[in-house]
């Protein structure tokens, strides 16, 4: 059942198109990632779906409904801004209760409800705070259960983490998936940070130049990417690429690598492997030849190694700290078939 | 949408009339060709200009004015300036209090500046002078002055002095070498401030001159005379002279806002 | 951060100008108001005659029940005229044309209250424009007498506190983070719920500056009731001129300035809450 329906959605300014004849479908209890660079779109996106920018053409569908035409007072959505925009001259309670008394909620349930809402959010009894009492993570909880006390069909949120630090980002994360679960909703989240999209969503959207690069699972987006952008964009890897020589196979400074059936049959073509996926133990189906080690960078769980062969052909891997690799160190590379992908 | 729309545009027009009409009317009526500064406009003349421009009160009393202006002006820039940088760069006990000290005479009248100096001075035995209105506009204005200053001393500007004082650079130096010039369009809008305020000024040049007037002085004993266009020609003279020294501030900030 | 006294040298020249020039005297005002004058017109003893004098005297205690009705209605209109006027400039009008609306209307703040004043009687005396005008369209018969009147006087008031006002409650407004409304109507807020809950409080500071300078600069205002206001009813600043011109008597004149100055701070008292609160 579709929750959400974006339709061929185009915004031009003046003669540049923030967002080109974008088309999106959500169920109800998804948390979406829009993912991308600045300037990609997923911004001017979220901005159209929560009724505060009209769309050039294409229309916007929630719940069934066509609202296109409608404000974001009118819209079943509700938004967490970037700076949260909490109001300055006003409690926490206010704050959180300020769409109940807009919908004439009774001043005894909005009290019950902005304590349960608040409670929700992990801040029990904060509700007689001022606003510049709180710290960057208070008030993002603050501006949550601002959003969420009225119900929303969507809730959108417009890069909620990125003012906190590392740790508070990833507690927040693991809030925000809490939070969704919990209530059930559908989220729309805009970030540029994959890993943040990976750990939170359950459908992501890659957006780039205006355009959907690609949309579905984290899982399926990072090991099966569609575009090269994507593929980029979601993490690092090594390319191949070469002229197709056969049917299925490339040939390419690495040596004769296979490639799925489904991609075109003829000119040049790559595939590309994520740096966890090449193997330096000489276990693997497929060989990859011989490379030299260039770089190795401790990351902590891994060393992150860039290693060159005589052909030219750069690889991007993961070594493990025991392996303990050093520059001028030979390697032998391979990996398993599954592991090509085409882009 | 548009209704609010034109309900603003209609409201923010009887505003703008309002708010024109009495300048609109001087300086249409200091044309006037006839011998009254009212309706109806018997044709247009400069005639009233030139007897303004003849008359030997309102030429001294210009060059007065442009003195008590000119010096009292660049007085509250400088000392302003001083103040603001003082304040702004280092922690010192009981900062907060000098700042409501610097501050002080923008919330109180100008009678009480002007009756204070008038008190002083006959205390001390010193008649009305040019110099005792120098002060007192210094007075008023030097909070203005210290005002826009500070505004303009903040965290970028710190960072470039500390770079300065890195390679080596002495307080001084920094101060007008590096500072002042850095915020040149900000003590220029200071000065023609201060400059318009104190040409503008009455009460403080009205209880402490007597002969030495300055031109709104002036134009108040030319008000005895009744109404009369030469009256109009003047006031508008020091209207336009204001207003120039505005827009040509508006201009030039705007300039180096753009560049 | 230095150790003094290095910013302390900077601040000293402007805080002892103010110390020297203004603060002194103040206290030497106050101190000739407590010596009225004797029969010789010399300053007397230590006495607080004057002072009691003051109340005593009817049309004294008028004139300053005048003042503060005066200033409080026409602090009271200029604040109500000028909210929409500078709502409109900045909210209404374009972001690249705000700045030339906001100078226009505050260009005719940049004259002399001399000249603005005579200005206005030029333009509501009985041979004046307003009357000529009315003549011409034949609403009255013959010319009104809107000037030389007290009401005359608030209007040459509200005339030049309407632009402060303007200014300081436009200053107050473009402050305000525009994604608080944006929120309130994301929470289903409609366009006059947002504006009443959420920009009208959040300006409240700004209007509060310009209600204080106005209060200050009308009470001590000489010049406009002076040309304006006829010789009915006389305001605070009138008598005190007249007490250094006619009666000679510093020292009353002192004492109804700082009896003015006592009305200010008062006022100030009345309004620090929001004062304090506003960054301009």
């Amino acid at each position: 059942m579709t929750h959400l329906a974006v339709s061929n959605v185009t915004k031009l300014y003046g003669a540049s198109a923030a967002l080109r004849d974008v088309s999106l479908t959500v169920a109800a209890h998804d948390y979406v990632v829009l993912l991308g660079p600045s300037g990609s779109g997923k911004t001017t996106l979220l901005s159209v779906i929560g009724g505060f920018t009209e769309p050039t053409s294409g229309r916007i569908h929630i719940a069934g409904r066509d609202v296109t035409q409608s404000g974001p007072a009118k819209r079943p959505t509700t938004t967490v801004f970037q700076d949260y925009a909490l109001f300055p001259h006003m409690s926490v309670e206010k704050n959180v209760g300020y769409g109940l008394k807009l919908r004439r909620v009774p001043a005894p349930r909005r009290a019950e409800q902005v304590a349960r809402a608040l409670e929700m959010v992990g801040l029990p009894g904060f509700g007689g705070r001022g606003i510049h009492e709180l710290s960057g993570g208070q008030r993002q909880r603050v501006a949550l259960a601002r959003a969420l006390i009225v119900e929303p069909e969507i809730l959108l949120l417009d890069e909620p983490l990125g003012a906190l630090d590392l740790n508070l980002r990833r507690q927040m994360q693991d809030e925000l998936l809490a939070l969704q679960r919990r209530t059930g909703r559908c989220f729309v989240h805009v970030t540029h940070d994959q890993e943040e999209a990976m750990a939170l969503a359950s459908m992501i959207v890659v957006m780039n130049q205006g355009r959907i690069e690609d949309a579905g699972p984290p899982a399926r987006i990072y090991a099966r990417p569609a575009t090269r952008f994507t593929a980029n964009f979601m993490g690092e890897s090594t390319e191949f690429s070469g002229p197709v020589i056969a049917p299925g196979i490339i040939g390419t400074p690495a040596g004769k690598l296979p490639r799925a059936a489904s991609a075109p049959d003829a000119g040049d073509a790559t595939v590309i492997i994520r740096p966890e996926n090449i193997r330096a133990d000489g276990e693997g189906a497929v060989a990859l030849g011989q490379a030299r080690i260039t770089e190795a960078v401790f990351q902590g769980a891994h060393y992150r190694v860039f290693a060159a062969a005589e052909s030219g052909q750069v690889f991007n891997l993961r070594l493990p700290p025991a392996a303990a690799p050093a520059p001028g160190d030979t390697l032998t590379l391979s990996c398993e078939a599954q592991n090509l992908v085409p882009v | 949408m548009t209704r609010r729309n034109i309900a603003a545009a209609l409201y923010m027009a009887l505003c703008y009339a309002f708010i024109f009409l009495p300048v609109g009317v001087l300086v249409l009526f200091s044309f006037q060709a006839g011998n009254l500064p009212v309706p109806p406009l018997h044709g247009l003349s400069l005639r009233w200009y030139a007897a303004a421009f003849n008359d030997g009160r309102l030429v001294a009393a210009f060059a007065n004015s442009l003195l008590v202006g000119g010096v009292s002006a660049a007085l509250s820039v400088l000392i302003g300036f001083l103040a603001a940088f003082g304040l702004a760069r280092y922690e010192f006990p009981a900062k907060a209090l000098l700042r409501g000290l610097i501050m002080l005479p923008l919330a109180v009248s100008y009678l009480l500046v002007g009756m204070g100096l008038l008190v002083s001075s006959s205390a001390l035995g010193l008649g009305p002078s040019l110099m005792t209105v120098i002060i007192g506009h210094v007075v008023i204005n030097m909070p203005l002055a210290f005002a826009i200053c500070q505004a303009q001393l903040g965290e970028h500007q710190r960072r470039i002095e500390s770079a300065a004082r890195d390679l080596g650079a002495g307080t001084f130096q920094v101060l007008f070498g590096i500072t002042a010039p850095m915020i040149a369009p900000a003590l220029v809008a200071a000065f023609c401030l201060c400059f318009t305020l104190s040409w503008d000024e009455f009460l403080i040049a009205y209880l402490n001159t007597r002969f030495d007037v300055t031109l709104p002085v002036v134009i108040w004993d030319l008000l005895r005379g009744g109404l009369n266009p030469e009256t109009n020609a003047a006031g508008s003279f020091i209207f336009l002279f204001s207003i120039s020294v505005i827009l040509a501030v508006e201009i030039f900030l705007l300039r180096k806002r753009r560049s | 951060m230095r150790k003094p006294p290095a910013g302390l040298l900077f601040a000293l020249p402007a805080v002892a100008w103010i110390g020297l020039f203004f603060l002194i005297p103040v206290l030497v005002m106050a101190g000739y108001s407590l010596h009225p004058l004797n029969d010789s017109g010399a300053p007397g003893p230590l006495s607080l005659a004057d002072y009691a004098a003051f109340f005593a005297e009817p049309a004294y205690v008028q004139a300053l029940i005048d003042s503060v009705i005066t200033t409080l209605v026409v602090t009271l209109a200029s604040t109500l005229l000028a909210y929409p006027f500078a709502w409109c400039i900045a909210c209404v009008v374009p972001k690249r044309y705000q700045r030339i609306a906001l100078i226009a209307a505050i260009l005719p703040f940049w004259t002399s209250y001399v000249v603005r004043s005579y200005a206005w009687l030029l333009a509501l005396s009985p041979v004046g424009a307003v009357n000529k005008v009315l003549l011409a369209l034949h609403v009255v018969s013959h010319p009104l007498m809107f000037a030389y009147n007290p009401q005359a006087t608030e209007f040459g008031f509200v005339h030049f506190f309407l632009m402060l006002n303007t200014l300081t409650i436009y200053a107050s407004l473009v402050q305000i983070n525009p994604r608080y409304e944006l929120a309130a109507r994301d929470l289903g807020a409609s366009a006059l719920r947002g504006f009443l809950t959420i920009t009208l409080p959040l300006s409240i500071p700004g209007v509060a500056v310009g209600a204080f300078l106005t209060i200050v600069l009308c009470i001590g205002d000489y010049v406009t009731p002076q040309i304006l206001g006829g010789f009915r009813e006389l305001l605070l600043p009138q008598l005190i001129m007249m007490q250094i011109q006619r009666q000679l008597d510093l020292p009353m004149a002192s004492a109804m300035s700082l009896l003015l100055t006592v009305l200010v701070a008062l006022a100030y008292l009345a309004l620090q809450r929001w004062l304090r609160i506003a960054r301009l």
